[in-house]
């Protein structure tokens, strides 16, 4: 299974990204490979509007299907449902501590968009 | 010996009363200067998020006509899921997915590119309701009022609808939206000249700049009215004398001014006595238009 996470760094000791639009990258984990890829997600950092949704078409590219981030506004919400990619909210400091909430199953699916989403 | 009131025989032309800063009395300007005007004017209410023009008119209005943006819709059982509208589209409003074709139709900014490059035309124009303009008569003022539907997030394309009620033989006061990002430009386009309306403060002087280096940009000739104009401090008029913007008219600080406006009564309820000088400033802008100087 692969999982995404938003984040600053490189590597699972990096920082949960509470932001999923405009989050600098995100690390995608393979829980059954043990290895993990980094996808640039800079593209939307400057974005005026749709940021969330390019994001969210970006990680529908990496085969991801479970998405672990801070939040995830109306729009990104719709194109990952549609895509199949599960979201769980979480609150963790690093991808390491959130991946150990996740395997504990501390964590549990978002059926909807955790904030509203934003206008210029 | 006292003056008699200039007559007034303003040319038909576009005049936008702009700001940056909101709140510094664009409203109260427009609708006292289609009050003071001896002839049909029209105003446009552009102010689309917020009008309030006919608050101090309370014309009766017509029937609301809406107003509508194209915007693309798609047949899935067309769609080859090839995804060029999504790559195409430079506001993010279209997404492709392997088997879906998702469509955010309010980022969309209708300019049809997605339509036309559909190579299996999947996608076809529909009209999407965003507003609505309305239209009536108070004494020799005719208004436009556009208002944006709540929850809509675009609002030039309400402006443009209100502007294409311009009439070419009437003179055209132009009620703008403040700030200085699309609406007010929307707003402000086209215009024969823009007054805008600032405030002696810091705040006042940090917008007015911006609007100043806006209209430069779109190289419309302009003018300063400077309102409640002995309050705050000299900064707006040394910045006004250092780029040789003339500030063709002050209006005091009046407490009458104030207690009016939550009548819902205009600025020259207040003081009459502006009547005058609204007319010189019109018959000023007018001459201008034919070659005069400021």
């Amino acid at each position: 299974m692969k999982i995404a996470f938003t984040t600053t760094g490189d590597t699972l000791d990096a920082e949960l990204d509470p932001r999923f639009g405009r989050a600098n990258r995100f690390l995608i984990y393979d829980s059954d490979q043990k290895n993990l890829v980094i996808i640039d997600n800079n593209q939307n950092l400057n974005a005026a509007q749709g940021a969330g949704i390019q994001a969210a078409t970006t990680l529908c590219k990496t085969g991801a299907t479970v998405l672990i981030t801070g939040h995830c506004g109306p729009k990104a919400f719709k194109v990952l449902t549609a895509a199949g990619v599960k979201i769980y909210p979480c609150k963790a400091k690093t991808l390491t501590e959130a991946l150990a909430q996740f395997n504990n199953h501390e964590l549990s699916e978002t059926r909807e968009a955790t904030n509203e989403g934003h206008w210029i | 010996m006292r003056l008699s009131p200039p007559q007034t025989t303003v040319q038909p032309m576009k005049l936008a009363i702009a700001s940056g800063k909101g709140g510094t009395g664009k409203t109260t300007l427009a609708v006292a200067l289609a009050q003071a005007c001896l002839s049909p004017v029209h105003l446009l209410d552009c102010d689309v998020e917020e009008p309030n023009s006919h608050l101090f008119l309370t014309p009766h209005f017509s029937k609301k006509q809406p107003v509508t943006v194209a915007v693309p819709q798609i047949d899935e059982t067309l769609c080859s899921h090839c995804g060029q509208c999504a790559d195409f589209c430079q506001f993010n409003a279209i997404v492709a997915l392997p088997k879906q074709t998702m469509i955010f139709s309010e980022l969309c900014h209708s300019c049809g590119g997605c339509i036309r490059i559909c190579p299996t035309n999947a996608l076809t124009e529909t009209d999407k309701p965003v507003g609505t303009i309305e239209r009536g008569q108070c004494d020799h003022i005719t208004l436009v009022k556009g208002t944006l539907d709540v929850g809509q997030a675009m609002s030039p394309p309400v402006i443009r609808a209100v502007k294409k009620q311009h009439d070419p033989k009437y003179l055209t006061i132009i009620d703008c939206p403040p700030g200085t990002s699309c609406p007010m430009i929307t707003a402000v386009r086209d215009a024969d000249f823009v007054l805008l309306v600032t405030e002696p403060t810091p705040f006042g002087l940090h917008d007015l700049t911006l609007a100043v280096e806006t209209l430069r940009q779109l190289k419309l000739p302009f003018g300063v009215i400077l309102n409640r104009c002995d309050i705050g401090d000299q900064g707006v008029v040394n910045y006004c004398h250092q780029e040789s913007i003339t500030i063709m008219l002050q209006i005091p600080d009046a407490r009458q001014v104030a207690v009016a406006y939550s009548r819902g009564k205009g600025l020259l309820d207040a003081l009459p006595d502006l009547k005058p000088q609204l007319q010189r400033l019109l018959n000023t802008i007018s001459q201008s238009q034919q070659g005069g100087q400021i």
